[in-house]
């Protein structure tokens, strides 16, 4: 069974086809960048799969669960559960320090743990930044913070939106090679993404077009590694 | 780490690191408790206040006879009902014709420092007779007699059986007084002479019974008219009543003055839940993305409302406690202010308006923390 299942999935405003019949799989451990233009459709396949919306048509599988058939209640509760969510924008809240915004992510999960928030820091390289506020920290930084709030809880899917779209060369680079030691240990990675480079980092890459599902490419040199200029 | 010790840590830390804002909030909090506060103290103080005031316009009980006249120990007795220090002034009056140059005057003998607490509007030229053999008399008997202060005068008292069949004096006891004080009411006190109960005595030449008793108590309307049925009832010779005209106009100015400070402090209640409602909003509207983070990480609408709630209700604690003893000292510069006299902290005061600010703030936050449940993440995370 695989972890993520799209059926058919429509997403209907009014006249307008979000998303159109789109199927797709993902398999556990698997990463998956989905790329698209601008109005492919690609927010909207994000936050159906990350419970903040729900589909018109079709079934999604998350772990077996159809979610399109939730309650808004359980959503949540599956979002705080499986879900790590990574955003363009990092989206830290301003007045906690860098390390209150991981726990922040325990606090609604389970019971906020300092020293495991602390180790998650660490993971992305900030240990030493834990009590600086995000206004103190550079957009790498923040995303970085971002990235240890996803992984906090040890979620089915870490659902990356467009997660270096703010960051320079270095800290993009920084960025994906926390992906490919996430997915080394087995976490399942979806990175909506405009940049080729990120995508082509990826396993396989899912192209959105018209709010269809255009085309499948498969990285048959997949290394997790990007390759540098 | 307890989840509600990271409760807390989210709510001082969106307080403290987010001063700017959150002053605002707690400034309107703060103003309006200092008001209630203030406001309060003034409320529960005017009646003790406007009745030293009051005491100005003379006595507001009297004793007089139940039968045909009474006396001092009566009057002790009655008095053992007032609270010492609701009493401000005794005034035992006993009054006789007397005779000066062989006219008729009405003289009234009294304990002076009694009657100078109940009658303080009395003006007196001269000074208030201290000694024996020293009087005061009225405006209208000076000018009569051409009496000045310092003039000698000899009154005259006719005993009972020293009148003859053809009214001719058989035999007059006489006294010799100074005049030290001209009275001077503009009312009918002005036609009397004034004179120690002991020179009357000596006058006389008998005991002294009492025609009435001038008191000026310091109490609530409710509690005056207590007391007096109580004396009337408990002692016998004495009828007390109340001096309606004092009394009356005391409770009214009271009653009018009170609704006044109730009516402004339901306002000012009004006004900081509007302010705090504003600012709550504004508060909420600023924290959307905040908000839909929040969510986004699997915070439910409960979480939501209790951090905006704990947030809200802080700020009122914070804000009752500052604004309760910033209205003490609002209370206290009125009081001195307006009457002249200070005020003690009633530390009642402290948790009752902190308990008002949390539950004014709890209200007002309510409709502000509701439309943040509305928010839906995923919209306001891109930014729409």
């Amino acid at each position: 069974m695989s972890l993520l299942e799209l059926k058919n999935v429509s997403k209907i405003y009014g006249d307008l086809h979000a998303l159109d019949h789109v199927s797709l799989k993902v398999e556990k451990g698997e990463w998956v960048a989905i790329m698209g233009p601008s109005g492919s459709g690609k927010s909207t396949m994000m936050n159906i799969i990350g419970c903040m919306d729900k589909p018109t048509e079709g079934e999604v599988l998350l772990d077996g669960v159809d979610i399109a058939k939730e309650s808004a209640k359980n959503l949540t509760t599956i979002r705080r559960d499986k879900i790590g969510l990574i955003f363009q924008q990092f989206h830290l809240v301003s007045y906690l320090t860098a390390l209150e915004n991981v726990m922040v992510a325990q606090y609604y999960h389970s019971v906020p743990d300092e020293k495991e928030a602390m180790e998650a820091l660490e993971r992305v390289g900030l240990a030493d930044r834990a009590r600086h506020l995000p206004s103190q920290l550079s957009g790498g930084e923040q995303q970085r913070v971002c990235v240890a709030r996803a992984l906090i809880n040890y979620p089915e899917i870490i659902l990356a939106d467009e997660p270096t779209g703010n960051l320079d060369e270095a800290n993009e680079e920084i960025v994906v090679e926390l992906f490919r030691k996430l997915h080394e240990e087995g976490t399942t990675l979806i990175v909506v993404t405009h940049d080729p480079e990120v995508a082509e980092v990826a396993q396989r890459t899912l192209v959105l077009r018209n709010g269809r599902l255009d085309h499948e490419r498969i990285n048959e040199n997949f290394t997790g590694h990007m390759k540098l200029n | 780490m307890k989840k509600r010790k990271m409760y807390f840590r989210m709510i001082t830390a969106s307080l403290m690191r987010r001063r700017s804002r959150m002053l605002v909030a707690l400034l309107a909090i703060m103003i309006g408790a200092t008001i209630l506060s203030g406001l309060v103290t003034i409320y529960y103080d005017v009646p003790r206040q406007m009745g030293a005031q009051f005491r100005s316009y003379g006595a507001n009980m009297i004793f007089t006879a139940e039968d045909e006249d009474f006396t001092l120990a009566d009057v002790e007795q009655g008095l053992s009902y007032i609270r010492d220090d609701e009493l401000v002034g005794v005034a035992p009056y006993h009054y006789e014709s007397v005779r000066i140059h062989e006219r008729v005057v009405m003289a009234a003998a009294t304990e002076m420092e009694g009657a100078k607490k109940t009658s303080p509007f009395w003006a007196v030229s001269g000074r208030w007779p201290q000694a024996g053999g020293e009087i005061m008399v009225g405006a209208s008997v000076a000018e009569t007699f051409r009496l000045r202060e310092g003039d000698a005068v000899t009154v005259a008292y006719t005993p009972e059986g020293q009148l003859g069949d053809a009214e001719e004096v058989v035999w007059d006891n006489t006294l010799d007084f100074t005049v030290v004080g001209i009275l001077d009411t503009g009312g009918s006190e002005e036609d009397y002479v004034y004179m120690s109960l002991e020179d009357m005595q000596k006058l006389t030449d008998k005991d002294i019974s009492l025609d009435v008793c001038e008191l000026s108590v310091q109490t609530t309307s409710d509690r005056l008219s207590q007391y007096a049925e109580q004396i009337s009832e408990d002692v016998a010779g004495i009828h007390a009543r109340l001096v309606k005209r004092v009394t009356q106009s005391e409770t009214t100015v009271l009653s009018k003055l009170q609704a006044l400070v109730l009516l402004v402090t339901i306002v000012v209640l009004a006004l900081t839940m509007i302010c705090v409602a504003t600012t709550m909003t504004a508060v909420v509207a600023e924290r959307r993305k905040e908000i839909g983070l929040r969510k986004a990480l699997g915070a439910s609408d409960g979480s939501i409302i209790m951090e905006f709630m704990g947030e809200g209700l802080m700020l009122g604690g914070i804000g009752g406690i500052l604004g309760s003893v910033l209205g003490f000292v609002f209370a206290q510069a009125v009081s001195v202010s307006v009457f002249n006299s200070s005020i003690s902290f009633r530390f009642v005061l402290l948790p009752v308006t902190v308990i008002v600010s949390v539950i004014v703030t709890g209200i007002a936050c309510l409709m502000p923390i509701r439309s943040a449940t509305n928010v839906d993440p995923a919209l306001v995370l891109k930014g729409e």
